[in-house]
């Protein structure tokens, strides 16, 4: 059902971002979404690897548009930590109605986002049932992440890990250029 | 990286002159964004005011926070463009650009060629001269 995320992408100019984001997640629930060239199987191979890179390249191209829309009327930013902080909390809670729970730095351009009830596996179980599945689920919203930074200038590397659901942790590299 | 996204001129001939103008104006825009920290502009606004006034022509600068930048040359002559005048016009490119930037079928880095974009420049220009 991939075409149903290129139609949300369509529809992304004339409704409300993150109402548009809101519906995505409905699509997104477990048992509906079947990728046509995934195996249903635990070790998925290449096919799993395309599909997460594909739901990646989207989560960059929508996290660009998402931050020019809200930047649009908030102050410059001072330094990178600022901008991280932006993501933590006024991004992350127009799209995902909640703040991030948890920012981790080492000030040298590693941050850990930490959600605690992150809004996309809470529909999951919070067993180890579906714990290999959640990488699809992180994917666009690390692609989010990642094409949010690169629109505001800052180059970096978004990845994601489950320990127990529904909690996620984003790792950001910045890479300096 | 700088090269223009957009760039229109009314009227249209010696648009090569508004091209260098623009294009040296830029240095201008890095000066004052980097200036921040002497509080030389304030810090946290996106518009920059009056970059640098030649005898014919005043230019105007706005950067946002996704670092593209927006130049208006005006002539010099007309007086009756006030600041807030120029803000508006500003805030209204910025909407523009957000609407094309949210556009999945724009490519970012590309030339803009949204009719949408090119028909609020042109309202905005008919408006000034």
């Amino acid at each position: 059902m991939i075409s149903d995320i290129g139609w949300w992408d369509h529809q992304l100019r004339h409704i409300e971002d993150w109402k548009a984001w809101m519906t995505l997640r409905d699509i997104l629930k477990p048992g509906t979404i079947e990728f046509n060239d995934c195996p249903k199987g635990v070790t998925g191979g290449k096919e799993n690897g395309r599909c997460i890179t594909k739901l990646e390249n989207m989560g960059f191209r929508v996290g660009q548009g998402l931050i020019e829309r809200f930047t649009k009327d908030t102050a410059r930013f001072k330094d990178e930590l600022d901008i991280m902080k932006f993501i933590c909390k006024d991004f992350w809670t127009t799209v995902f109605k909640k703040q991030i729970d948890n920012l981790r730095t080492n000030h040298q351009g590693i941050y850990v986002l930490q959600d605690n009830k992150f809004r996309l596996l809470t529909q999951m179980s919070a067993g180890k049932q579906y714990l290999e599945h959640a990488s699809k689920y992180l994917a666009f919203t690390c692609g989010l992440i990642r094409g949010g930074l690169s629109n505001l200038g800052i180059k970096s590397i978004v990845t994601a890990e489950v320990s127990s659901m529904p909690a996620c942790k984003f790792q950001v590299m910045i890479q300096k250029l | 990286m700088n090269y223009p996204l957009y760039i229109r001129s009314a009227p249209t001939e010696n648009e090569l002159k508004f091209h260098y103008m623009v294009h040296t104006s830029l240095d201008v825009v890095d000066e004052k964004i980097s200036a921040m920290g002497k509080a030389l502009v304030d810090q946290r606004e996106l518009y920059l005011g009056l970059l640098y006034p030649t005898e014919d022509y005043k230019v105007y600068g706005y950067v946002t926070n996704s670092k593209v930048k927006f130049v208006m040359v005006v002539d010099s002559s007309n007086t009756a463009l006030r600041d807030n005048e120029i803000r508006s016009m500003f805030r209204k490119l910025h909407n523009s650009y957000t609407d094309v930037m949210c556009n999945p079928f724009y490519n970012p880095g590309d030339r803009i060629q949204s009719r949408a974009f090119d028909s609020m420049v042109t309202s905005m220009m008919i408006q000034v001269c």
